[in-house]
């Protein structure tokens, strides 16, 4: 790094000069990652930071010797302590995986092998690379196991990986990595696949045992907060481009580049937003002590009822928005398919528009399908691939009536609203990136011409930049509409922003609910308190222009890369 | 949106770059096996449909008297009329002195008629079934089973005994072939469908009160379509083997309709001193089967979600 007069003469672990990786022929860029070059010290943790398609997990994948068929190394070099790794044959490349270099990967289901036990998968790393016995094997197993502060190392020893919960499975993850206490670790993306509070854990842990071992840590991520939480220097990536780099401090709070600092803007800061006080107001839609209970098995052994979902209510009022936050299994997604009526739920009522909905079936329900509409979480797989982006947004009006005529003029005008040209309609969603689709999702929410609009955790899967971009645009449609919006999140900065009102999830019941003023900055239930902990980088500030640091949930133009050039009306082109 | 002004404050950072890639048709061209498959059967099927302009005669045609001729013989040969054609006799001729190069050629029509009308009429009523049982739950117990039963009863064995009640017409002998394969086709049709229920843009079409027939129509059909072509070429080559099955077992299409399975049971008593009579049908019956799963192949590697689902 920059910097190695500060961190005196010690030697590099991991050091990437001037490296580049091509990309096959037909790729949208020459180089999936070019001129690359930075240090990894002993002791110290570097992040890789961009978005997605940026190339961090390439250079992580390189380092490893684990690229994809296709992708070359084709200048520059990788030196582990010392050793070229580029041209090193792979029989010797599988002797440096464990015992000099390790990886943890996203997501801890699918880097275990389902049918061994996880104490045996421990042990596979020792029996590669080491000689011993296989008591002693059995010894050391339990011991990383504790050190990773599993719970019952004994019992866990002896599960499979289905039986143990995400944490606990990343936590062997770690074990398999750091049992033949390797000098150089890398974290491709560790905690993206779990729960805020358990990746605070699992982040805690990375840190005591980097500390202990000395370890040089390589860490993937696209999020700032982990960033700030666990870093010493920051690597941003734009591109495949590495551009900017240094110490965490430095990178966070005073950043150099624009795109950086665009990045940082676009973060959503867990802080209170002035919202305007909304009128007085009937609510849209009251969902009184909603339950979903799911029957699991059968006769003989008998059924057994799981609730997802028990004694819910939720009131949205018209210009309002209210954030459901939770974890994963909490019953947010289920709380949220009851009130757009996907599912039937078991007990409880819903009212909207003074009628009650909660057991309507087939058309009966047209009219209240009308009035709500939902955004879901996978751009990917939220529009129908088969179907042109336009038929998709008109089949909502056509079913409620609306001549086709009508419809496609009305699907034109929503192109302006959500930022696409009009063209867009005649293209099939295969040509879209996320947030372009996320923008089309919207707009055919919102051809139905809806009250009420639930987003299911509908910006999770955007990167930050696009993020802030759809969040503003969801504000933008509230002002001219005065629709009410469902918000769904597990991300507390988000909720933080955008929300009016929130309601904390916790196994199926409500824990908590309020201003965002009182649940985020006043909690009264302890699981809200140890939920609002775990928000990585929370004492942190970010380094925020000052036009974005009052209203920041909008990107500002002068930080936003324009790739392409805006035209008078100022659809991008 | 009325407030174009107030909506120019948001910038759209991203542009709308279509990504660049190539087209569906264009993909499933571009692959070899596809274009050796569908070239060698596209010729196939073009020698069967202009087979009475390459130097053919009539296939039913016997003619005592140039019996047995060995291929490449140049001769003469006597209809029952008694017109004397000069013919030469590329794959010989069988003990009843008929051209097996005339009789391949029309042979081929039966057997790619076979085919793809057998694929076709699977794929229909598989598709209709495995589509109400997929997407309909409380249907789905007992239609599946119903397959399943159907599935128990062995192919042959049931082409054989229907060909018998009904006797052995073309249609019937179509009939018999494809109803067994239409569990096979259910089955993949309503895995398929169980996933595609489970999409978010069918929740979406759900939430915009999409009637049910509309929902099955546009939004899961469509998307169904790759593995169901692909299940129709493995289809189609299996039918026009189990019709030449038929005809040799002479439990098929009559005997003096020229098939590639009549010939080659034709040819079977005396395939020792001619075995000309045997090879010649069997290497077109191989050379279609070959071709149509060499194509299968093919699409299933251009076509299957398995292998784009992200990019798709």
């Amino acid at each position: 790094m920059a910097n190695e007069d500060a961190c005196g003469p010690a030697t590099p672990v991991l050091s990437i000069r001037n490296l580049a990786i091509s990309l096959p022929y037909g790729g949208d860029r020459l180089n999936a990652v070019q001129e690359i070059s930075f240090d990894v010290l002993p002791g110290k943790i570097v992040c890789l930071l961009g978005e997605s398609g940026s190339g961090k997990s390439v250079i992580a994948n390189a380092v490893m010797g684990l690229l994809s068929p296709g992708l070359l190394p084709t200048t520059g070099s990788i030196r582990l302590q010392g050793r070229e790794l580029i041209g090193t044959p792979e029989a010797e490349l599988r002797k440096l995986r464990g015992p000099s270099m390790a990886m943890v990967f996203q997501e801890p289901m699918t880097a275990l092998n389902p049918v061994v036990t996880c104490g045996e998968q421990i042990g596979e790393m020792l029996s590669q690379h080491v000689r011993m016995g296989r008591a002693a094997r059995r010894q050391a197993t339990l011991d990383i196991m504790r050190r990773v502060h599993l719970p019952d190392p004994e019992r866990i020893y002896a599960s499979y990986p289905h039986q143990l919960s995400g944490g606990q499975r990343q936590r062997i993850v770690i074990a398999i990595a750091l049992i033949l206490k390797p000098a150089l670790l890398i974290c491709d993306e560790p905690t993206t696949a779990l729960d805020v509070t358990t990746q605070a854990e699992i982040l805690e842990l990375i840190r005591e045992l980097q500390t202990q071992n000395n370890t040089a840590v390589l860490f993937i991520t696209h999020d700032f907060g982990v960033v700030a939480e666990i870093a010493d220097q920051v690597a941003v990536l734009e591109l495949g481009h590495m551009i900017e780099q240094g110490d965490k401090h430095e990178v966070l709070t005073r950043p150099r580049q624009p795109y950086t600092r665009m990045l940082l803007d676009a973060v959503p800061e867990l802080s209170l937003r002035k919202r305007q006080p909304l009128p007085e107001a009937d609510p849209l839609l009251l969902a009184r002590k909603l339950s979903k209970a799911y029957a699991t098995g059968s006769w003989p052994l008998g059924q057994r009822l799981v609730h997802a979902l028990q004694d819910a209510s939720v009131s949205v009022r018209p210009r309002e928005t209210v954030g459901i936050v939770g974890e994963s299994g909490s019953g947010k997604s289920t709380l949220a398919r009851c009130i757009a009526r996907l599912i039937e739920p078991t007990s409880g009522d819903i009212e909207a528009n003074g009628r009650s909905v909660a057991h309507l079936r087939g058309r009966q329900l047209s009219p209240f399908r009308r009035d709500v509409q939902v955004i879901f979480q996978d751009p990917y797989r939220s529009l129908n691939p088969r179907q042109t982006v336009g038929s998709s947004i008109v089949e909502g009006p056509i079913n409620f009536g609306v001549p086709r005529a009508q419809a496609w003029s009305r699907a034109e005008e929503l192109m302006g609203l959500v930022r696409l040209r009009p063209e867009v309609l005649s293209r099939y969603p295969s040509e879209f990136s996320g947030g372009q689709r996320q923008r089309i999702s919207i707009a055919r929410a919102l051809a139905c011409e809806p009250k009420l609009l639930i987003a299911d955790e509908a910006v999770s899967a955007l990167d930050v930049s696009v993020q802030a971009q759809i969040l503003a645009l969801l504000e933008e449609i509230q002002r001219l509409t005065s629709i009410g919006i469902l918000f769904i999140t597990h991300d507390l900065r988000v909720a933080s922003q955008i929300c009016d009102r929130v309601i904390v999830m916790h196994q199926g019941r409500i824990v908590e609910e309020g201003l965002v003023s009182d649940v985020f900055f006043a909690p009264r239930e302890d699981y809200t308190k140890r939920l609002l902990a775990a928000a990585p980088g929370r004492d942190f500030s970010f380094a925020r222009s000052t036009e974005a640091a009052q209203d920041p949930v909008y990107p500002k133009s002068q930080h936003v890369r324009v790739r392409g050039a805006t035209d008078s009306k100022g659809f991008t082109v | 949106m009325a407030d174009a002004r107030l909506l120019s404050s948001l910038v759209a950072v991203e542009p709308l770059v279509p990504r660049r890639r190539p087209s569906l048709l264009r993909r499933v061209i571009s692959n070899w096996s596809v274009r050796l498959g569908g070239g060698v059967l596209g010729v196939l099927i073009l020698a069967a449909l202009f087979a009475p302009w390459l130097g053919t005669i009539d296939p039913t045609a016997m003619d005592p008297g140039s019996g047995n001729l060995l291929p490449g013989t140049r001769g003469d040969f006597t209809s029952f009329d008694g017109d004397v054609i000069p013919h030469w006799f590329i794959m010989g001729t069988d003990s009843l002195g008929r051209d097996i190069w005339s009789r391949a050629l029309y042979g081929a029509r039966v057997s790619i008629t076979v085919g793809i009308a057998v694929a076709m009429l699977a794929l229909v009523l598989g598709l209709c079934v495995g589509l109400t049982a997929g997407y309909f739950r409380r249907i789905d117990g007992i239609v599946m089973r119903v397959m399943d039963g159907v599935m128990a009863i062995p192919a042959i064995l049931f082409a054989v005994s229907l060909v018998a009640l009904f006797g052995g017409t073309l249609l019937m002998v179509i009939v018999a072939i494809a109803v067994p394969e239409i569990p096979r086709v259910a089955r993949l049709v309503r895995s398929v469908v169980l996933s595609l229920r489970e999409e978010p843009y069918v929740e979406a079409a759900i939430a915009l009160d999409t009637p049910t027939w509309k929902i099955l129509l546009r939004h899961i059909l469509p998307n169904a379509i790759a593995p169901l072509v692909i299940q129709g070429t493995y289809v189609c080559a299996s039918a026009i083997l189990v019709e030449a099955i038929l005809s040799f077992l002479g439990v098929g299409l009559p005997a003096e309709m020229p098939t590639w399975g009549n010939i080659m049971a034709e040819g079977r008593s005396q395939f020792n001193q001619f075995p000309h009579n045997v090879l010649f049908p069997g290497i077109f019956l191989a050379l279609t089967v070959l071709s149509v799963n060499v194509l299968g192949d093919g699409l299933r590697d251009t076509l299957d979600p398995k292998f784009n689902k992200r990019t798709e």
